[in-house]
C-alpha cells in the first residue's frame, strides 16, 4: 500500500492550536494578573481547579464535555435551539474541549512572571497615578517577555498533541475534527503502518523543534538575567 | 455638634493625626503611631533604627500600606481618615495622591529609556526637558536604566517622581548605596529641586551629615514613635557641644599604674589609652561600651546611657 500523506490533518491541527492559543492568552492575561496580585483564602482553590486538566485523564473531561454539549443537556439543547450552535463532533466543540485542557499550559507561565515582576516597579506605577489596567499593558507585560513566549509555545505544542479530549468530544470527522494525533490512530487501526510512521515522524520533529525553542528560550534568559 | 476651627494655616502641607497601624517587629508586635504636622517647602528627616517603621510613615503617606486608622490631610484635602472602631471614611488610592516616591533600589522601568520612565509619568515634554537639564542627564535621555550608574538612577529616580509635580517627594534612603563624592552631588541637587519646584521633601536618612546638611527638621524614629522632634543642629551640635568631641568605644582592658588607672579602649580601628579617675573607674570594666570625650581639656570616659541617642544605630 502505497502512502497517501493528507496534509489536511495537520492543518486542522494546527488551526485549533492557533485559535487555542489566541483565545487563552486573551483570557489569561487578566486572570493571571488578578491571581498574581492577590492574596484571597479561595487563590489556591481557584489554582488547583485550573490546574485539574494537568492530573485529569483527558477523557474524563472529555466525558462530561460531551454529556454538556450534547443536545440531550439543558446547555446543549439550548446552544442548538436558540443558537443554532452543534458543538459535539464539531470543530468548535474540540476548539472549547482544548481551551479548557490547556488553559494551564497558558496560565501557570504568565502567573508565575508575572509574580516575579518587583513589587516595587507596580507600586512605582501606582504612585506615579497609573492604574491597574495601565501597570499591566505598560510595565507587567513588557517585563515578561519570555514567560509569554513561554506561555505562547507550549501551549500551541500541547494543543496539537491532543488526542484523548478530542477524540471523546470530537470523533473523527474528515476536515472538521481529524486532526493529526487523531489521524494516527485511525491509520494504525487500518494497519497502514507507512503513512502512520510519517505522519509520527512529523509529529516528533515539530514537538523537539518547539521544545528546543523553549529550552534555548529559558536559557538565554537565565543568563541575561 | 462639631465645631470646625478654621486654622487657615497656610504654613503646614501636611497634617498627621493619631495615624496607628500595627507592625511585626524582630521584638514582637508594636504600634507604629504617629503625630505630626509638616511645613510646606522645608526638608524633613526621618531617621531611626532599622525596623522603627520609617518605611511604613512613607507608605501610608503614599497609599501603598492603608493605616489601622487616623487622619492624614495633605493641602487642605483629606488623604486618609478612620476614627478607632468605624469604617474607612476616605483612603485615597496612591494614583490619587499627589505624592511623589523615590523608592529605595529606584524602582525604574527597565524596559523604557530615561526619558521614557519619566514621560510615563506625564506627556509634558517641557517639564521633562527642565528636569532632565536640573539634572544634567540629556545626554542619557535615550539610554535604558541597565546601563547607568547608581547616581544616574537616582536621579532619573528623582526627575520620574517629579513629573507629576507632586505637593509631597517622599524619599526612601536615596543616596545610601552611592560613594561620598556622588552623595555630596545628589544633596546639592536635592536642595536645588526643593528651592527651585518648591516641592515638600520628606527624607529617610541614616546619615548624619545628610541630616545636617540638607534638612531644617529631623523626626527621630524609634519603635513606631516618633521620639525625637528638632533641627538637626539641635541634635548634633548643641547636644552634643557639651563635650568638645565625643567617640564610641569599648573598653578592652583597664590597667592600674601607680596611683591612677588607664583604659585601653578600642574606637573602630584605634585602640587609645585613657587616664580615668577612681569615680570612674568604679563604673567602668572591660566590655563596657563607652563614650570618650573631653571636658574642660581633660579625657572623660562614661558609660553609654540611654539619654544618649545611639548615633551609629541611624
Amino acid at each position: 500500500m502505497n502512502p497517501h500523506v493528507d496534509t489536511e490533518p495537520f492543518f486542522l491541527s494546527f488551526r485549533l492550536a492557533a485559535i487555542t492559543t489566541v483565545v487563552l492568552f486573551v483570557f489569561c492575561v487578566p486572570l493571571a494578573w488578578k491571581l498574581s496580585q492577590t492574596r484571597s483564602g479561595y487563590k489556591p482553590l481557584v489554582e488547583a481547579f485550573i490546574s485539574m486538566p494537568l492530573v485529569l485523564p483527558p477523557t474524563v473531561l472529555g466525558f462530561y464535555l460531551l454529556i454538556f454539549f450534547s443536545d440531550r443537556s439543558i446547555p446543549g439543547m439550548f446552544l442548538k435551539e436558540t443558537l443554532n450552535i452543534e458543538l459535539v463532533f464539531s470543530f468548535e466543540g474540540i476548539l472549547i474541549a482544548s481551551c479548557i485542557y490547556s488553559l494551564p499550559f497558558m496560565l501557570q507561565p504568565l502567573e508565575s512572571g508575572m509574580e516575579q515582576v518587583p513589587a516595587k516597579l507596580i507600586e512605582a506605577s501606582y504612585t506615579l497615578g497609573k492604574s491597574k489596567l495601565q501597570t499591566l499593558f505598560h510595565v507587567i507585560l513588557p517585563n515578561i517577555k519570555p514567560s509569554i513566549l513561554t506561555g505562547l509555545i507550549i501551549t500551541f505544542a500541547h494543543t496539537v498533541g491532543e488526542f484523548g479530549v478530542v477524540l471523546m468530544v470530537g470523533g473523527s470527522i474528515q476536515g472538521e475534527t481529524r486532526v493529526a494525533s487523531i489521524a494516527i490512530y485511525e491509520l494504525v487501526e487500518l494497519l497502514d503502518y507507512r503513512t502512520a510512521h510519517i505522519y509520527s515522524l512529523i509529529l516528533i520533529v515539530f514537538s523537539l523543534a518547539v521544545l528546543m525553542v523553549v529550552y534555548v528560550l529559558n536559557h538565554r534568559n537565565r543568563v541575561t538575567g | 455638634m462639631f465645631l470646625i476651627i478654621e486654622t487657615g494655616s497656610q504654613v503646614e502641607i501636611m497634617l498627621v493625626s493619631s495615624l496607628k497601624k500595627k507592625l511585626a517587629g524582630a521584638e514582637g508586635d508594636f504600634l507604629l503611631h504617629t503625630d505630626v504636622e509638616i511645613a510646606r517647602g522645608g526638608i524633613t528627616a526621618i531617621a531611626g533604627p532599622s525596623g522603627s517603621g520609617k518605611t511604613t510613615f512613607l507608605r501610608m503617606l503614599s497609599g501603598l500600606t492603608t493605616p489601622d486608622e487616623g487622619l492624614l490631610e495633605v493641602d487642605g484635602e483629606v488623604w486618609f481618615r478612620k476614627e478607632p472602631g468605624k469604617k474607612t471614611v476616605v483612603n485615597l488610592k496612591p494614583q490619587q495622591r499627589k505624592a511623589g516616591v523615590v523608592f529605595q533600589g529606584y524602582a525604574l522601568f527597565p524596559h523604557m529609556s530615561v526619558l521614557g520612565n519619566m514621560l510615563y509619568a506625564s506627556r509634558d515634554m517641557v517639564l521633562a526637558e527642565k528636569l532632565l537639564h536640573m539634572t544634567g542627564l540629556q545626554q542619557l535621555k535615550h539610554v535604558k536604566p541597565g546601563n547607568l550608574s547608581g547616581g544616574q538612577k537616582q536621579r532619573v529616580a528623582l526627575c520620574r517622581a517629579l513629573m507629576q509635580q507632586p505637593q509631597l517627594l517622599l524619599l526612601d534612603e536615596p543616596l545610601s548605596a552611592l560613594d561620598e563624592a556622588m552623595k555630596s552631588v545628589l544633596q546639592d541637587e536635592l536642595i536645588n529641586v526643593n528651592r527651585e519646584l518648591g516641592v515638600t521633601i520628606l527624607i529617610v536618612t541614616h546619615d548624619s551629615s545628610e541630616m545636617y546638611k540638607l534638612c531644617d527638621r529631623v523626626l527621630l524614629f524609634d519603635t513606631g514613635r516618633i521620639i525625637t522632634d528638632t533641627s538637626p543642629r539641635e541634635l548634633f551640635v548643641e547636644r552634643a557641644t557639651t563635650q568638645k568631641f565625643a567617640f564610641k568605644g569599648e573598653i578592652l582592658e583597664i590597667l592600674a599604674v601607680d596611683a591612677v588607672s588607664i583604659a585601653v579602649v578600642a574606637i573602630g580601628n584605634n585602640l587609645v589609652e585613657v587616664v580615668i579617675d577612681s569615680d570612674e573607674k568604679e563604673t567602668l570594666k572591660a566590655g563596657d561600651i563607652v563614650i570618650v570625650g573631653t571636658k574642660a581639656f581633660n579625657p572623660t570616659v562614661r558609660k553609654i546611657a540611654a539619654k544618649d541617642f545611639d548615633f551609629s544605630r541611624l
